[in-house]
């Protein structure tokens, strides 16, 4: 299949991140996320569970097959089998996230949301980020408040800050200090361009390029999961 | 048994200035609003809002009833930012405790279990800790050792919460998918308020749904359509129409007609 768009690549870019999760809970927050963790459960990854953002569990045909309110989401995070894909307003060269506030939070230039659960979700299990616009405003050196917690702040036995995937590039923090490295560029996009957007220096040693979807993911993607293309919305080619 | 009919005002005339109030929902998700809609109609300040803050929030900001709240976010839901709590924020006009979420979870339980405080990992290394030095760390008597926040009781004066069904005793109904934490909130309060959409004599559906009994209930208030405009299903959506107008109304600093 020809003209595959960016969005695509991201959605198959946020699949793979669920590589190996079996029976968790996918918690994606966004739409891109939100593709990528069904694409996962329709291929590679069958066990996968998924919520429909409310109270139920539902299967890929929306059956209800668990009932898993806000109170109970809680107690995953705390039994830890849930990997969380979180937007961010800003994430650090040591994957602290901001959710919260920009500027002093005692009295911010813009609120946010609030804290929501990013500080419970990153000490407990398994946390990505989505940056569907990567820039130097977003990529920063250091957040202004810390909702997700980064490597230079992890304590505790279950932090584990995995991904960063944008309209770019994917980025880990595989390095001997837990800063952020630059794992793979999405087709068309060159490591300056990535290096460009972000406001502190990458690792960028063997970097790759995103894989591409297969045939079976586009056809999943474009007839099943997201026949209006609402995910071009969310990234434009 | 006893009769715990009233009308909102009654409800809401037994706050007094300085309480703390916590207000069940979640979100733009049942909100009491019709008690939310009394206390702005009396001379009530310096209010303390525990909540998982939606239009509630925005409103009390807007009548300048809030001291302090205590949060773990504030959202219209598909509207991301409430205005009138941006604008309360950016101004400095409130003083906030924000929380994670389950952090606020655990504060609910510990004052309705009564207990001084309950450990919980989430908090930790986060910013939660730095703009709330009263929060405090313990740590673990075993052999792990490890060292966990000790959420303090969020002891509630007030507790309002909304929903579908109610007998006049106090033992109350939800019918949507999610209990949210109104049965919590209750066991943390002193005094505890009910409104509902209708007054039944018997409850239909599982008896799993009677989330409160009337041991956590003071009093029952009898409002049709009282969460409106957040969404109190399966009695009736979101009005997103007038969760718009109200928003759009807000960022321009007033409120709908």
């Amino acid at each position: 299949m020809s003209d595959i768009t960016r969005a695509e690549i991201c959605v198959t870019a946020c699949a793979d991140l669920f590589a190996g999760a079996g029976e968790t809970l996918a918690s994606p927050m966004g739409l891109i996320p939100s593709l990528g963790a069904k694409l996962a459960r329709l291929t590679a990854e069958p066990d996968l569970l998924l919520s429909d953002g409310e109270a139920f569990l539902l299967t890929p045909e929306s059956t209800v097959e668990g009932w898993l309110p806000y109170r109970k989401v809680f107690d995953v995070v705390a039994h830890g089998r849930r990997h969380v894909v979180m937007g961010a307003n800003q994430v650090d060269r040591f994957g602290n996230q901001n959710i919260s506030a920009i500027g002093d939070h005692a009295k911010p230039t813009r609120q946010l949301l609030g804290f929501r659960g990013a500080p419970g979700n990153t000490i407990n299990h398994r946390t990505s980020y989505w940056v569907p616009r990567h820039s130097p405003r977003v990529l920063v050196n250091a957040v202004d408040v810390i909702s997700g917690v980064g490597y230079d702040h992890a304590v505790g036995p279950y932090h584990d800050v995995y991904r960063v995937i944008t309209n770019l590039a994917v980025l880990d923090f595989d390095t001997p200090d837990h800063s952020m490295r630059l794992v793979s560029t999405h087709p068309g996009v060159s490591v300056d361009e990535v290096q460009k957007q972000t406001s502190f220096e990458l690792t960028a040693d063997d970097v790759t390029e995103t894989r591409l979807p297969t045939d079976q993911e586009l056809k999943l993607i474009r007839n099943v999961l997201d026949p209006d293309a609402k995910r071009d919305k969310e990234v434009p080619s | 048994m006893r009769d715990k009919r009233m009308t909102a005002d009654e409800a809401v005339s037994t706050i007094k200035d300085g309480m703390t109030v916590g207000i069940g929902g979640w979100g733009s998700r049942r909100k009491p609003m019709a008690l939310v809609e009394a206390i702005l109609k009396t001379d009530l300040e310096d209010l303390t809002i525990v909540t998982y803050g939606g239009p509630d929030v925005g409103l009390l900001c807007a009548a300048g009833k809030i001291r302090k709240l205590v949060y773990g976010f504030v959202s219209l839901d598909t509207i991301p930012y409430d205005p009138w709590f941006k604008r309360a924020r950016e101004t400095g006009a409130i003083e906030v405790l924000e929380l994670d979420e389950g952090m606020f979870q655990t504060g609910l339980r510990a004052a309705g279990h009564r207990l001084p405080f309950l450990p919980v990992r989430a908090g930790l290394g986060s910013d939660v800790l730095k703009y709330a030095p009263e929060l405090k760390t313990v740590r673990s008597p075993y052999d792990d050792g490890e060292e966990l926040v000790a959420m303090p009781a969020l002891k509630l004066d007030v507790a309002l919460v909304h929903l579908n069904r109610a007998d006049k005793h106090g033992n109350a109904q939800y019918l949507g998918p999610d209990p949210y934490f109104d049965d919590l909130f209750c066991l943390a309060a002193d005094r505890r308020y009910v409104s509902c959409e209708r007054i039944v004599d018997s409850f239909e559906g599982p008896p799993q749904t009677l989330l409160l009994n009337r041991m956590m209930v003071d009093g029952v208030v009898e409002a049709p359509g009282g969460a409106g405009f957040t969404s109190c299903v399966p009695d009736y959506p979101r009005d997103e129409a007038k969760q718009r107008e109200y928003a759009e109304a807000a960022a321009e600093g007033r409120l709908p007609a």
